[in-house]
């Protein structure tokens, strides 16, 4: 008993580690966010055209998960690096005077891991918004509501389940992605994976490996749970 | 479609601007690393190099030969097809005891089947392998099954919830009413209405099947090896035949209807 005590004493005594935990658990806020303002217009689109659009914009959606991870984050280099496409396009469009530092940066590690976890969050909305009886969103438009108000008081509080699930999934993939966050974001970027693999395999110091892992299940349930409140909630709004 | 939309149309087009900017945008970050891992896995030379040096199909001749590739792949798919089929037992009858009930103990019951998904797949693996090893049993494709399945299920599970969040419970009375037994409702009603939402947690499901990072980590730090992309064209081309023969039979069964 009293050497667990000491190890969770040892992780919380520590900024560096609290820190880590810190900047793990927003990075999947950061990478969430953008996945879902990115991701529920595809899903609004896909449930609207016919349907072999929609299947050519699943498969598009779906697309980097069919690829190898190692493959999938080589491809990421060359686009992210210094003379990489991405720099290459906005020096060509006198976006920027100098190459963009990209590669081991966060925000390149928040837009990898939104491309990653895409899908994770597009479909379960699709399932969702394409179960809604279509004849609500008419009668508000009939009633005078605008395209916009519609969307706001129709069509996503009745889509929210599906927006909760993909939250859920998109964060918990997030948070945990080893080898997107570590080869993207290079050495320096620690998040809590890299640093559970450096206590284990690096420092060979498996029992605070297994207790910051703890601690680490620990924080993002609670995370999830709260996503979960919500979407019970929304699931009452939904039905009633 | 009569409703006075002329004092809407402004709107309408602004949605669509918006909503269709951002996917536009989205995509294109969607697809670009697939279309440059597929260019480079044509490449005549003996690495991954962007842009590829000169075009040939050695690559995908190479994976003829790779024997140690092929074995992995069938494992891969034997694996996939086990997983696939307990997790979708199991996460379905998770779904439905759990979505329209409000007891803690339900409540419960969620979150501990979620967990497996929080903790780095790393971490889950090294403690399955501790744990297999203090049962005394050596690692093994059943094993290796009954560990995938722990982490898919709360892909199926959290899809299928949300699928069944839309299922209008009046359908479910209805069936009862009518006669129809527990299990002939399941089959007969709420089976088919969350097909779609079941369909998607399998597929993400699947997904998680890559669970050996390290072995990636240390492959990605000493070896490009140009036939992984390979592989990962072949899964892309494949898939996309597969698509392309749903989308065929779906036509063929929405005309004979």
């Amino acid at each position: 008993m009293l050497p667990l005590a000491a190890l969770f004493v040892k992780f919380f005594t520590d900024r560096f580690n609290y820190s880590i935990l810190w900047d793990t658990l927003f990075l999947g806020v950061k990478a969430t966010l953008v996945c879902l303002v990115f991701g529920y217009p595809i899903a609004w689109i896909c449930a609207r055209v016919s349907a072999r659009w929609q299947s050519v914009l699943v498969f598009l959606v779906i697309l980097p998960i069919l690829t190898s991870v190692v493959v999938r984050t080589f491809a990421w280099i060359v686009i992210l690096g210094r003379q990489g496409v991405l720099n290459q396009i906005a020096l060509s469009l006198h976006l920027t005077d100098e190459p963009l530092r990209l590669l081991y940066t966060e925000p390149g590690v928040v837009m990898v891991l939104a491309q990653v976890q895409m899908p994770l969050m597009v479909l379960p909305i699709l399932t969702v918004l394409s179960k809604i009886d279509p004849n609500l969103a008419d009668a508000s438009r009939v009633l005078g509501a605008g395209e916009w108000r519609t969307l706001w008081r129709v069509t996503v509080p009745l889509s929210l389940p599906g927006v909760i699930a993909g939250c859920i999934l998109t964060y918990s993939t997030c948070v945990t992605a080893f080898v997107t966050q570590t080869l993207i974001g290079g050495a320096r970027l620690i998040y809590m994976p890299l640093h559970i693999y450096q206590q284990a395999i690096g420092a060979n110091n498996w029992p605070f490996a297994a207790a910051i892992s703890v601690i680490f299940m620990v924080a993002v349930l609670a995370a999830v749970a709260l996503l979960s409140l919500l979407g019970r909630k929304s699931e009452s709004y939904g039905s009633a | 479609m009569v409703a006075p939309r002329y004092s809407t149309d402004w709107e309408a087009l602004s949605l669509r601007l918006v909503f269709g900017a951002l996917a536009a945008i989205a995509i294109v970050f969607l697809v670009g690393p697939t279309v440059i891992m597929l260019l480079t896995s044509f490449t005549a030379s003996q690495s991954l190099r962007f842009p590829p040096d000169g075009l040939s199909l050695r690559w995908y001749a190479a994976l003829l030969d790779a024997d140690q590739m092929q074995a992995a792949a069938w494992n891969s798919l034997v694996v996939a097809f086990w997983t696939t089929a307990l997790s979708v037992v199991l996460g379905t009858a998770a779904a439905l005891g759990i979505a329209r009930s409000r007891s803690p103990l339900a409540r419960a019951c969620d979150v501990l089947f979620m967990s497996p998904l929080l903790l780095p797949a790393l971490a889950f693996g090294f403690a399955a392998l501790i744990f297999i090893h203090r049962l005394g049993f050596a690692p093994s494709i059943p094993f290796l099954v009954l560990g995938h399945t722990v982490v898919c299920v709360p892909f199926v599970l959290r899809t299928t919830i949300a699928a069944l969040s839309q299922l209008d419970p009046a359908l479910l009375d209805a069936s009862q009413s009518l006669g129809a037994g527990g299990w002939r409702t399941f089959r007969r009603v709420t089976l088919p209405l969350i097909a779609p939402g079941l369909g998607v947690g399998l597929f993400l499901a699947d997904e998680r099947s890559e669970m050996l990072p390290i072995h990636l980590w240390q492959q990605i730090e000493t070896n490009l090896d140009v036939r992984t992309a390979a592989v990962s064209g072949l899964i892309v081309m494949f898939t996309l035949i597969l698509m392309l023969l749903a989308e065929r039979l779906a036509g063929l069964t929405r005309q004979m209807r």
